[in-house]
């Protein structure tokens, strides 16, 4: 039985969203350590001699080590609301999750800087927290001054956070759809409710959509033929589904350095996780990274998918626990590098796997992938998936991986090249596994399923032999699969 | 069932009260009928198996109309059980045979009283005929369509299955078996008891007078009005049964329509976005206020659509009315012009499948002869003071004249309107008693459950600020508990509202799997008084859902170390 304190269970309540206290934002070091939020000291100009009066800030928290910006999902609080300590106050969407927010004061919301539905940098203001009611005009007044210049006029010590120029409110009037609105203007396109849904998740334009439904409506299935979508099963994504959409996002990580506007062209800012994406791509620049590639043939892996296909193993679990396996004997790639003086050898293997999930990339992690059996490890992919789904999946369940793998066989890619993710080793890129003509070291033609994977390394610690050695390893794995169901 | 014996034997009114059991139709139910929904209650009716077998020389009487002689005849035989009763053809005449109705009638019953009910249409009112029953039927199928949907969830548990899908009509026949079903239950169960059902509709011609149907006039000592509600529809909405329809016709579920609008987000409109959804419509809600589910606690509402809503395919206009809805014709879909609710002006015009009105109900008080008595209705709903006693348009109370349930809109819940007609029956047969509405629990049968009882938190607050006391509030997890896991719905919450200094429960809400069955434990110890320090100390089975609440009450922090203790230890 779980018996968790009091304290601790109150903070599982609200379903997708995960509780955690306002950081002290400016403290790059511990970010995901809830601590009290910072004490701000307002003090009169030409009065220095005034003693403070009570009012605080409260600070977009980083609510993970990738969060440079969050977006106010809601405020549960409203204006001249009474807080206690713990209380949850606002939801935060952060790059991987929505998280409620609760305060470590007592005290009363005076103003909300940042309202619902906008972003605002981490360690920003959002609200102010007044101690006693006559501090609230005070507050008030305080918030008006700072919303009209940019907000955070942060303390020196702010000094990682607000790098990040304070984009408030005015990036986000002309941002994309915003919250949960059904927001029809007095446009005459009818959508249905899931139509509407599927279009925010594909960022699909419902009034340039050709309704085909009864009355001319827009139906789920124009949404999804807009969207490039090959139509699935109607209900909920099955592991399969997801598998095939995961790489959607990689193309688009691979084009990320983009060209200047054109004329005409609509600029849409980045959401939270697109941002995180952005950030990770160009810190892999200052690794030096290399690529090896490796053609497999995969027949007996194939015939061993189709046997334990329906027992629900997934084509991600065989490849996840191939690599792990293969991993386990070459150590070095499982490592990384993080100071570019020494190895970090981990003691887990940790397989990040490469999901494109709502328009955006996430990359669950499967942790100690060598050590659990295969259905174990396609159960623990289907839990992810759904959670990734949810917006629910915890912070070390997307950035403790060690080892990535990115997919993107399934649309028919024959070979890529992937980036390497910071804080690993390595990546590997499997392309699709195709009939191909070979001829062994006899001379004999046969027609056997070959596939090409590439994995790009980090060559401070990984050099060519050994990631050679671990792709003629993984690739023995593969050719030899028995002992994946082991 | 047979422990009914030692009931009958210890209850002296028994005996006397026997003697008017002369129209149940024999034989009795040597069957015990299994019955219990919506509070009713069933000792009352194991109570009769013994009872009326005495009933030897009773015979039966079904003309009930044009019979009046035989009741004053009768009346005459067996005034023993009271002397009131020497006068009058009934000491109680319930009018209208619903939940409401048949908890009174049952208790009255049981209380010795000669009980008469009038019915003008079928036995049962809205919760068994076209309310409470049938839905759960439908939700009933509802909730296993979500499951065997729900591939992920399956599989989770090592199940594999097929595409599901369902036959409607045999979805709708469920629904209406299952009604057909407790309403002859719920019939037999007043006859085995002796509980003369007087059909036609019943009016108040003065006091202690009803008219039955066109020409038949009852005396009784005491009368409760008990005759319900109908759904509201504003005005500007037709509704034609097909495509406008309220919650009368949807629970026949002629039809399923790929798209429709659910006017009202409270119980029903959820309720039904439930079944509709899970059987593959697409749901619009319209809701005047600025949140869907208004009523439940914000923080179990966000919770709800968190999990109810923002998944499914459903979308919603909040802070919206809809002034004019029409219904679909002439290859035109149904049209629905909405409103601000603040400002009153024009938003925008849907178009939909089908549209559901469940904006609440209205009490049902039309032709009752409420003139006849001087007692002028408020907004449709019958005055009452807080046992329930009528009051007329002077403020005085109407003496022995009671009305119960959804017609006098105090809490409008089947199990309320039984609870009230079993407290005005215990006035009647001496015992003065104030029903404790905080106590009654609710529930809306979405998947997983919503229930509640007592104060939301804002409420509760408010309360506090008023009285000068100090509120704190717990909150457990679904995700801890075992049973629940193992059920792979770790998805809830529950949450305690309560006083730290003396551990009074001012509140209670559940969200998740079995909430509206776990809510009692809750809602009986705000009904006996019982602290919360006391209740620490009770023991749950595990693994069992019900340690949600044993966590809950556990997480606690109460202040007062020793509660006044209800009732004293027995050592056995």
């Amino acid at each position: 039985m779980a018996s968790a304190s009091s304290s601790l269970l109150s903070k599982v309540p609200t379903s997708s969203a995960n509780t955690i206290s306002f950081s002290a934002s400016l403290s790059p070091a511990l970010p995901l350590f809830p601590s009290q939020f910072h004490l701000r000291r307002h003090r009169k100009t030409g009065n220095a001699l005034r003693v403070q009066s009570k009012i605080r800030e409260i600070f977009m928290p980083a609510l993970s080590s990738t969060m440079t910006e969050g977006k106010i999902v809601s405020w549960i609080k409203s204006e001249g609301d009474l807080l206690s300590k713990g209380e949850s106050v606002v939801v935060v969407e952060s790059d991987k999750a929505d998280m409620d927010v609760e305060t470590f004061y007592d005290g009363i919301l005076a103003a909300i800087v940042v309202p619902e539905g906008e972003s605002a940098p981490v360690g920003a203001p959002i609200g102010l927290l007044a101690e006693t009611e006559e501090e609230i005009a005070e507050a008030k007044a305080k918030a008006a001054s700072a919303g009209g210049s940019s907000p955070a006029p942060a303390p020196a010590a702010a000094a990682a956070a607000p790098a990040v120029s304070p984009s408030p409110p005015a990036t986000a009037a002309s941002a994309p759809p915003p919250p949960p609105r059904p927001a029809d203007g007095p446009r005459k396109t009818v959508a249905t409710p899931s139509a509407k849904k599927l279009a925010k998740q594909h960022k699909v334009d419902i009034s340039k959509v050709v309704g085909t439904g009864p009355f001319g409506r827009v139906t789920p299935g124009d949404i999804e033929a807009a969207a490039g979508i090959v139509s699935t099963k109607p209900n909920v994504a099955a592991p399969a589904v997801a598998a095939q959409s995961a790489p959607v996002a990689a193309p688009k990580v691979a084009s990320a350095p983009s060209t200047p506007a054109l004329p005409g062209s609509t600029v849409v800012p980045f959401t939270t996780m697109q941002s995180a994406v952005s950030k990770n791509m160009l810190e892999s620049l200052s690794v030096p990274s290399f690529r090896v590639g490796y053609p497999i043939t995969t027949d007996a892996l194939d015939a061993l998918y189709e046997k334990v296909k329906p027992k629900g193993v997934t084509m991600t679990a065989l490849l996840a626990k191939a690599a792990a396996m293969a991993l386990a004997q070459h150590p070095v790639v499982n490592a990384s590098c993080k100071d570019g003086k020494s190895f970090t050898y981990n003691s887990n293997i940790n397989i990040a796997v490469a999901v494109a999930i709502n328009g955006g990339l996430i990359t669950p992690v499967l942790q100690d992938a060598d050590k659990l059996d295969l259905y174990l490890l396609s159960q623990k992919w289907r839990e992810l998936v759904e959670k990734a789904r949810a917006k629910q999946l915890q912070p070390n369940e997307y950035n403790s991986g060690t080892f990535t793998l990115s997919n993107l066989g399934m649309f028919g890619v024959d070979r890529f090249d992937a980036i390497l993710p910071p804080g690993q080793g390595a990546i590997m890129a499997v392309g699709a596994s195709k009939p191909t003509v070979i001829a062994d070291k006899d001379g004999f033609f046969s027609v056997k399923n070959k596939m090409l994977v590439n994995v790009t390394a980090d060559h401070r610690i990984v050099y060519g032999a050994d990631l050679a050695a671990f792709l003629q390893t993984f690739s023995k794995i593969i050719e030899n699969p028995e002992s994946l169901t082991m | 069932m047979q422990a009914s014996l030692s009931l009958s034997v210890s209850n002296p009114a028994a005996i006397p009260r026997s003697d008017h059991g002369f129209e149940s139709s024999l034989p009795f139910p040597s069957k015990p009928v299994n019955l219990r929904f919506c509070g009713l209650r069933k000792e009352a009716l194991g109570f009769s198996s013994t009872s009326s077998s005495s009933l030897s020389a009773s015979r039966s009487n079904r003309n009930v109309a044009g019979s009046k002689k035989v009741w004053a005849s009768l009346g005459g035989d067996n005034g023993s059980s009271s002397s009131a009763a020497k006068s009058f053809d009934y000491d109680l005449i319930i009018i209208g045979a619903g939940v409401g109705g048949h908890g009174a009638a049952l208790h009255a019953v049981e209380k010795g009283l000669k009980t008469a009910i009038v019915e003008g249409d079928v036995v049962g009112g809205t919760c068994v005929n076209r309310g409470c029953v049938p839905s759960k039927a439908l939700l009933a199928v509802s909730g296993r369509m979500r499951e065997l949907q729900n591939e992920h969830h399956l599989k989770a548990l090592g199940l594999q299955v097929s595409a599901a899908g369902y036959d409607r009509q045999g979805v709708a026949d469920h629904a209406n078996n299952l009604a057909t079903k407790i309403r002859s239950n719920l019939t037999n169960s007043m006859k085995a008891l002796g509980v003369d059902i007087l059909t036609g509709f019943g009016a108040v011609l003065g006091p202690q007078k009803v008219k039955v149907g066109k020409d038949t006039v009852v005396t009784a000592k005491d009368i409760i009005i008990a005759t319900g509600s109908v759904p509201f529809v504003p005005k500007g909405i037709e509704v034609d049964g097909k495509t406008v329809i309220t919650s009368d016709h949807a629970l026949k579920l002629e039809s399923v329509p790929d798209w429709i609008a659910i006017v009202g987000s409270g119980y029903i409109g959820l309720e039904f976005s439930d079944v509709y959804t899970a059987l593959g419509s697409e749901v619009t809600f319209v809701e005047a206020l600025d949140q869907l589910m208004p009523g439940f606690d914000p923080e179990i509402g966000k919770l709800a659509q968190r999990v109810l809503i923002n998944p499914r395919k459903i979308d919603y206009h909040t802070g919206v009315f809809a002034t004019k809805i029409t219904p679909a014709k002439d290859g035109k879909p149904v049209t629905i012009e909405l409103i601000d609710a603040k400002t009153k002006e024009p938003k925008e015009t849907l178009e939909v499948d089908a549209a559901l009105i469940a904006t609440g109900r209205a009490p049902f008080t039309n032709g009752l002869g409420l003139e006849n008595i001087n007692v002028a209705t408020q907004r449709g709903f019958i005055p009452v003071d807080e046992r329930m006693r009528v009051i007329d348009s002077n403020g005085d109370r109407v003496p022995h004249l009671f009305c119960i349930g959804d017609a006098n809109g105090k809490m409008m819940l089947a199990h309320a309107a039984s609870a009230q007609g079993i407290s005005v029956v215990e006035q009647l047969t001496g015992r003065d008693h104030v029903l404790n509405h905080l106590s009654i629990p609710a529930a809306c049968f979405t998947h997983p459950e919503i229930s509640m009882v007592g104060l939301t938190e804002p409420q509760a607050r408010e309360k506090a600020e008023l009285e000068g006391f100090e509120v704190a509030v717990a909150k457990t997890s679904f995700k801890a508990n075992t049973k629940a896991l193992a059920e792979n719905e770790g998805e809830g919450l529950a949450k305690l509202i309560y006083r730290p200094d003396n551990g009074e429960i001012l509140g209670v809400h559940i969200f998740g799997l079995h909430a509206a069955d776990l809510i009692h434990e809750a809602s009986n110890a705000i009904a006996l008084g019982t602290r919360i320090q006391d209740l620490k100390l009770a023991v749950h089975a595990h693994p069992t859902l019900s340690e949600v609440l044993d966590e809950l009450f556990k997480s606690a922090k109460v202040n007062a170390h020793v509660g006044s203790p209800v009732a004293e230890p027995v050592a056995v």
